[in-house]
């Protein structure tokens, strides 16, 4: 087990270089650069400008020092906010965008596992149909729809929730989590269900009926812990999702989380936070998929066992 | 055996309560524009997240707002004429020539940590703003003063023979290049306001960008609040200073700038009651609230110009009878009253009218008929062999909406095939920049008040003419004669002219002048509108609405 996980670390390693590095120069080659503006810039103060952030060095020697300042956990300056280092800017937003995927990610886990559980229970019958479709509508619906239309009808009409901010105000939390989570909801709500479908027609399920468990237990006790397997899995890859993605919800409700300094990096040329939050949510997307591989043979005795056969 | 749906159904029941539960706290009691109206507390919609709180670096409209409640230059402004209003400086004395200008500041004008603010913070904080290392985006503000431009641009390195000079502690004396009649607004710019030399010395040097002593806690500032939370996407807080000179005037007792770039969001910051002031409003909400709610929206006419730049190094277009024909067919009566909503005045040149008392020539109007005759002339009778050509805008939305219409007039008046081409900011930057467009949609905002702030945008290889328009007459005029000029009545006749030779060449298509759009709550008062879109917090308060 532990071999495999030593592997699979050393494995991300050049993985994460590779995205380094391509970023380094792809943000390069991008047309215009951190200070071009509406404004005519004079030649003078675009050489000092370049000077101050040494673009003014060549391509190579830029990269290895950014490289150098990396290895000592150092993201730069930015470009856009002066006076901010990169690492200062991700570790504000950080711990909201952390926090609004968590919540997000209860919202889709409770919901969606419930209506995953719900609708295998009677496969094929209105009580397998409702759910799924509405599952359907949260896969398909994008956020920068639903968002607007929960503040609409929570916000605006009925005047029960904040329409924006965090932390801010009472309750302001609760409809950003639910539009992040939806989407999510809705693949969960698939996945377990057809986890649990495969689940119930196995042997092991019908001994347990045989051996007269009520129902509620043969399903909570036995048939969950197979069924949602898949969600398990699942559940890496979509925090690190929902990390890198809650750029739409964070501008719809005004949070002031990593999503919208990425966006906005890209969007001034702001080459080192580019880089930076590239790099930083690559490692969390890789940490995730890791600790969601580690997650699964943990729960799963086969894999366990294939593991333990191994080493 | 138990139904296992009884127990889904309970559990269903339970989450639906708690979640109603927790709703019913949120929509109770007064908004919070309420409550900041009974304590004094401005909720201010202030468009994207600023970069900074350091005047000689940063640039744009969000910095400057809340820049202009932490510090103050030399005069103000009057929000309701834009007249000049002592700032730090108490009185000033012109000399006759009109280039020697003498500033004496009043000694109870105090920085925030108590120092006095000197004729030296001035003359330093200068100094500051040209040094070549800075990189201060704004240094060409101060280029009316005597050797300023040389000494930004490094032709010189001795800051003393720059046109300012510190004649006592609070006796400034500055020297003009040129009888410069807008002067005194580009000293309520931020980037000629002063800094706390000491402070910014604490935390680095005098050019590094880098430095730290624009935040929280290590800020020092000479204006009428303080700064006191700066919560990055979040919001900014400032508050009242008890040690600025005319605190007695200032009514509010905070303000708090809220980020707001998504405008969807911010109307719905505005309806749900959390914003007091919108920085903007989409141009398909404005018909709703004119319907609905017109004493909630504000529009005033905007020190700032909608146009096509032509790129005339191009055939066809390096033909003046092609551009002319293109600016004539532009409906733009229609397109102000269908796409614009109808609150946009048209533009037929490129100052807008009524710049303090400038009113900007008219040389064409819409003329399909004339059009189509030059566009013959040019040697495309009906359009017929005209190479198909792109409008290339920045993706928005309303620039697209714009460019479609134009596209059609353009097609149905004379029969050319345009093509659109949006593209991100900074690449149709570039693509500007390196003269590779056809046309181009642009816009200008002023920096001061005064025809120059547009025109000289057009001299031969200016930095912002990025149409390939060259004519050594307007040069001639722009850069020398109406500097030189006695008067404003001749000064603005040399104007006209030279934007008389702009027009008649036509490498701009003007479209329509600028609206400040807000959506203001009943009981902000004393932020007028204006054409600079100007505050001044002296006149601003909150008061209740009965």
């Amino acid at each position: 087990m532990w071999r495999f996980i030593g592997w699979r670390f050393a494995q991300s390693i050049p993985v994460i270089l590779a995205v380094i590095t391509i970023t380094f120069f792809l943000v390069r080659l991008a047309p215009g650069g951190p200070f071009s503006s509406e404004k005519a810039v004079s030649p003078q103060v675009q050489a000092a400008l370049e000077a101050q952030y040494n673009l003014d060095q060549s391509m190579p020697q830029q990269y290895i020092s950014y490289l150098a300042d990396l290895a000592r956990g150092d993201f730069g300056p930015s470009f856009k906010f002066p006076g901010r280092s990169v690492n200062e800017l991700i570790f504000s937003g950080l711990p909201i965008t952390a926090e609004l995927g968590f919540y997000a990610m209860l919202v889709a886990v409770f919901i969606g596992g419930l209506a995953g559980v719900i609708a295998s229970l009677k496969p094929n019958t209105m009580q397998d149909y409702g759910p799924m479709g509405l599952a359907m509508v949260g896969i398909c619906m994008p956020s920068f729809l639903l968002g607007p239309l929960l503040v609409l009808v929570f916000g605006i009409w009925l005047d029960w929730l904040p329409v924006s901010g965090w932390g801010s105000s009472s309750g302001d939390k609760i409809l950003p989590s639910i539009t992040l989570g939806a989407m999510y909801a809705g693949y969960i709500a698939r996945l377990s269900r057809s986890g649990m479908l495969e689940v119930m027609s196995q042997d092991y399920l019908r001994t347990a009926r045989a051996k007269g468990l009520p129902e509620y237990l043969v399903i909570t006790k036995h048939a969950l812990r197979g069924g949602l397997l898949p969600v398990i899995t699942y559940l890496g890859p979509a925090f690190a999702g929902l990390l890198s993605g809650s750029f739409v919800v964070e501008t719809v409700f005004q949070i002031p989380g990593l999503g919208r300094f990425y966006v906005q990096a890209a969007f001034n040329r702001d080459y080192t936070m580019i880089l930076g939050t590239t790099t930083f949510l690559a490692t969390l997307i890789i940490f995730f998929n890791l600790l969601s591989d580690v997650l699964a043979a943990w729960l799963n005795p086969r894999l366990r066992y294939q593991f333990k056969k191994k080493t | 055996m138990l139904n296992p749906l009884v127990t889904t159904r309970n559990f269903l029941l339970i989450i639906c309560i708690t979640l109603l539960a927790a709703c019913s706290g949120g929509g109770t009691g007064e908004t919070r524009v309420e409550q900041g109206t009974r304590e004094g507390v401005l909720h201010f919609g202030n468009g994207t997240e600023i970069q900074g709180l350091d005047p000689h670096i940063v640039t744009g409209v969000p910095e400057h707002h809340v820049i202009q409640t932490l510090f103050e230059g030399l005069v103000l402004k009057n929000p309701y004429t834009l007249e000049i209003e002592p700032g730090i400086a108490e009185r000033w004395d012109i000399s006759d020539d009109g280039r020697f200008y003498r500033f004496y500041l009043r000694p109870d004008a105090l920085w925030s940590n108590g120092d006095k603010i000197t004729a030296e913070d001035f003359r330093w904080s200068w100094q500051r703003a040209l040094m070549p290392a800075l990189g201060n985006l704004y240094n060409y503000m101060l280029f009316p003063l005597v050797n300023a431009e040389a000494f930004a641009t490094g032709a010189i390195e001795d800051f003393s023979q720059v046109g300012v000079r510190v004649i006592d502690e609070y006796t400034l004396e500055v020297e003009l290049n040129e009888p410069t009649p807008y002067i005194l607004q580009l000293f309520d710019h931020y980037s000629t306001f002063p800094v706390h030399r000491a402070t910014i010395e604490a935390f680095g040097t005098a050019s590094d960008r880098l430095s730290q002593w624009a935040r929280v806690g290590n800020i020092v500032t000479s204006g009428a609040f303080e700064l006191v939370e700066w919560g990055l996407n979040s919001h900014i807080r400032v508050e009242k200073r008890a040690s600025y000179w005319d605190a007695d005037k200032i009514q509010l007792n905070a303000i708090v700038f809220y980020p707001t770039e998504n405008l969807t969001t911010e109307e719905r910051m505005f309806r749900d009651g959390q914003l007091h002031r919108t920085e903007d409003l989409s141009l398909d909400k404005i018909p709703v609230y004119l319907r609905e709610n017109p004493e909630l929206i504000e529009i005033a006419p905007y020190i700032g110009t909608y146009y096509y730049m032509v790129n005339t190094i191009r055939a066809p277009f390096d033909d003046v009878r092609v551009r002319k024909a293109l600016a004539m067919t532009v409906d733009r009566d229609l397109l102000a009253e269908t796409v614009l909503q109808g609150i946009v005045a048209p533009a037929y040149a490129v100052v807008p009218p009524g710049t303090l008392g400038y009113n900007p020539p008219k040389t064409f109007g819409f003329d399909p008929a004339a059009a189509r005759e030059l566009l013959a002339e040019a040697g495309y009778p009906n359009g017929e062999g005209f190479p198909a050509f792109e409008i290339l805008y920045n993706t928005q939305e309303s620039h697209r909406k714009i460019a479609v219409a134009i596209q059609q007039m353009w097609n149905q008046h004379l029969g050319v095939e345009v093509s659109l081409i949006n593209q991100e900011w900074k690449v149709y930057l570039t693509s500007q920049e390196n003269f590779d467009y056809q046309i181009a949609r642009r816009g200008w905002i002023g920096d001061y008040v005064d025809p120059n702030t547009f025109l000289d945008m057009f001299i031969t290889d200016g930095g912002n003419n990025k149409t390939g328009f060259s004519d050594p007459l307007y040069d001639q005029i722009v850069l020398r004669d109406a500097p030189a000029a006695q008067d404003r009545d001749a000064r603005y006749e040399l104007f006209h002219q030279a934007e008389t030779i702009l027009l008649e060449q036509m490498p701009i298509i003007p479209i329509y002048t600028y609206q400040s759009k807000h959506l203001k709550h009943p009981s902000l008062k004393g932020m007028p509108a204006n054409i600079m879109d100007y505050y001044n917090y002296k006149y601003v308060y909150l008061e209740a609405a009965e």
